[in-house]
């Protein structure tokens, strides 16, 4: 399905609203819009709302050999989901340029960083490590993906507990959840991305671009930093030439805006801390609103089952008796042959019915060739019995001695003919 | 065979909120317990020309895991979601354009099947697409020892014996589809499908509330 497309109205009016220092919601240049982080109900699942776009991130891990150039390395694999359901430009199963970048931008964002301790998930060197796969699922597109992205991506890790492991020797055993407590991943420092737009060729700077505005933003740079104001990665796209203050300007703000999202990140990380060990209710159910309209639940429902029984035994009794079944006899046409479950293979017989058939084909042609001759015969010389025709297509036996009669009648036949040529060469001479 | 009746089936608590996405044209979330499923449609819209057919709209349904990519179980439940879907959507109605369903799992903790029709079932009210009749999916399990559960959760599944899940219609309560696995006999499949009828209409009247409750205020 192709996207919406954004008309000149729109676009001449954002551009201007842009100009007179206004946004479509109502935010300054530099606000973020609502960020609410919630968890689902195992560990390493995050969602996070930025203002209407919804990213799901979702964090699981595996053992597998390391990369042999790193034997004491774990692994961190990102994997972003462009779902359709986010917007309808996404197709399912297509690599995407937008999924590349993205994805891209998350590596280097939170790999190249080493904002975790990738040798903490060695298990045995060069034999076991663990797989970190961070998955990333995309559900609402309203624009700056990637700070959502990255923003779920790095509290999924935070959240995420992996198995703990014992080594005995050569044994490595993996502890479920109920034996020994899981143990989070070591992180150094957690890395988030904060967006700048840039319109009319730098002249103008928004923070947290929404959809509407990204699609007409001439440039777009993109600073990923930690809490200690070190960047990590920094990014520009769209073809504007900044200049070197704009730079340091952004990340001056980005260093407040980080500071700002890791404090929600901790005080979300930390609440959820406080109900799991209370042993309430976490999850997506709990984060549902419950005061909209648009949401309602219900409790446990039981169901009144008395008739159940009843109902299901006078449908039974209703129903027809199922149809005895008893094996069929099977009668192959001629030349089919049925091979099955509880069948006898048909195939010899028919084998050798063709075979007897062929027999008596030969013997008709046989017959047939005696036939011939013999009315050959007949018509060549009159004398010649008929009724030995009429014996010959009666009985087999006397096919054979018809055979034998027909031989001693070819001797004669040939006779015949050489009668007959010179019958007719003796009437030539006379011509 | 003796088939004893279920002793206390119970519907694990159930929760739906709606158009709670700005993007799609109709959205829902739909809780069962702890499983819960996304679901979003996009429709009716432009439809490619291969996909085209003249006489209604093509219905488009993708499940999208949690972890890694779609596996052939997800293929064949999105054929099930597909057919129900199919068969409840008055798609003649709008004829040569694209429904597109997809649905996103948040958690599964088992009748993730189930779930998946209920948040369907929501998500197309959203999107106000014509429908002939609403449908609910409702899954039960047999255990080992012969008792039927009802909405069972990823434990009970994997101990269970057969697992059915059954789409009732609205209008009749008939069965729209069904998905089994195991074995059982005719006499428990008739059983399971009364129950599911029962559990249906607790569905069916939770459908209405929500209604009911969303259209409350006059605009």
């Amino acid at each position: 399905m192709r996207d919406t497309p954004l008309s000149n109205c729109e676009r001449d009016f954002i551009l201007k609203a842009i100009e007179e220092k206004r946004r479509l919601d109502g935010r300054q240049t530099y606000d973020y819009r609502n960020i609410k982080i919630s968890f689902g109900t195992d560990y390493g699942c995050c969602f996070v709302d930025l203002g209407k776009t919804r990213v799901m991130a979702q964090v699981s891990c595996e053992l597998i050999t390391p990369k042999e150039n790193r034997p004491n390395d774990g692994i961190m694999f990102f994997n972003i989901e462009l779902s359709p359901m986010a917007s309808p430009a996404f197709e399912t199963g297509r690599q995407s340029e937008l999924m590349v970048k993205l994805n891209r931008q998350l590596e280097r964002c939170l790999r190249n960083s080493k904002c975790i301790d990738t040798e903490s998930l060695c298990v045995v060197s060069g034999e076991k490590v663990w797989q970190i796969r961070v998955d990333v699922h995309l559900l609402n597109h309203d624009g700056n993906l990637m700070d959502a992205t990255s923003i779920a991506a790095i509290t999924a890790l935070c959240h995420f507990r992996r198995p703990d492991v014992g080594i005995q020797g050569e044994d490595v055993t993996v502890y479920s959840t109920e034996e020994r407590d899981p143990i989070p991943l070591s992180i150094y420092h957690m890395p988030i991305s904060v967006s700048f737009s840039f319109f009319q060729q730098g002249t103008y700077l928004l923070v947290d671009p929404c959809d509407r505005e990204e699609r007409v933003m001439d440039g777009l740079l993109m600073i990923a930093m930690n809490k200690h104001r070190e960047i990590c990665s920094i990014q520009s796209s769209g073809g504007i030439m900044l200049l070197k203050d704009q730079v340091l300007r952004c990340s001056k703000i980005a260093s407040v805006k980080v500071s700002e999202i890791t404090e929600l990140i901790n005080r979300a990380l930390e609440n959820d801390k406080k109900v799991r060990k209370a042993g309430g209710r976490c999850g997506f159910a709990e984060s549902m609103p419950q005061e909209r309209i648009t949401a309602l639940k219900t409790h446990v429902s039981p169901l009144e089952m008395t008739d159940v029984e009843e109902k299901a035994n006078e449908i039974v009794l209703r129903a027809e008796a199922p149809p005895q079944t008893v094996p069929s006899p099977v009668l192959p046409g001629p030349g089919t042959g049925q091979v099955g479950e509880g069948l006898q293979s048909s195939w010899g017989l028919e084998e050798e019915e063709e075979e007897e058939e062929e027999e008596e084909e030969e013997e008709e042609e046989q017959q047939h060739k005696a036939e011939e001759e013999v009315t050959c015969v007949a018509e060549e010389k009159r004398g010649v019995d008929v009724v030995l025709i009429s014996d010959s297509d009666s009985e087999e036996e006397e096919v054979v001695i018809l055979n034998q009669k027909a031989l001693t009648k070819n001797a004669t036949s040939s006779n015949q003919q050489m009668a007959v040529d010179s019958k007719l060469k003796r009437q030539r001479e006379r011509q | 065979m003796e088939v004893c009746g279920s002793s206390n089936p119970t519907l694990r608590e159930f929760g739906s909120e709606q158009n709670l996405l700005s993007r799609p044209d109709g959205s829902s979330s739909f809780v069962q317990g702890d499983t819960s499923v996304l679901a979003g449609v996009y429709g009716p819209a432009e439809v490619k020309v291969s996909k085209e057919i003249y006489d209604r709209a093509t219905l488009e349904v993708v499940i999208q895991t949690k972890v890694g990519l779609p596996s052939v179980k997800e293929r064949a439940r999105e054929q099930c979601v597909r057919e129900t879907c199919e068969a409840a959507l008055l798609s003649t109605l709008n004829p040569r354009s694209s429904l597109t369903l997809i649905l996103q799992v948040v958690h599964d903790d088992g009748s993730l099947l189930a779930c998946f029709l209920n948040a369907a079932c929501m998500a197309l009210m959203d999107a106000g697409l014509p429908m002939s009749c609403l449908f609910a999916g409702v899954t039960c399990a047999i255990d080992g020892d012969g008792r039927i559960i009802i909405d069972p959760s990823a434990v009970q599944e994997k101990e269970s014996r057969a697992l059915m899940t059954f789409a009732i219609d609205s209008k009749e309560r008939r069965v729209m589809m069904s998905s089994t696995k195991g074995s059982f006999t005719v006499h428990e499949l008739h059983q399971c499908v009364a129950i599911s009828q029962k559990a249906s209409d607790n569905i069916f009247e939770f459908y209405r509330e929500s209604v009911r409750r969303r259209y409350s205020k006059s605009v």
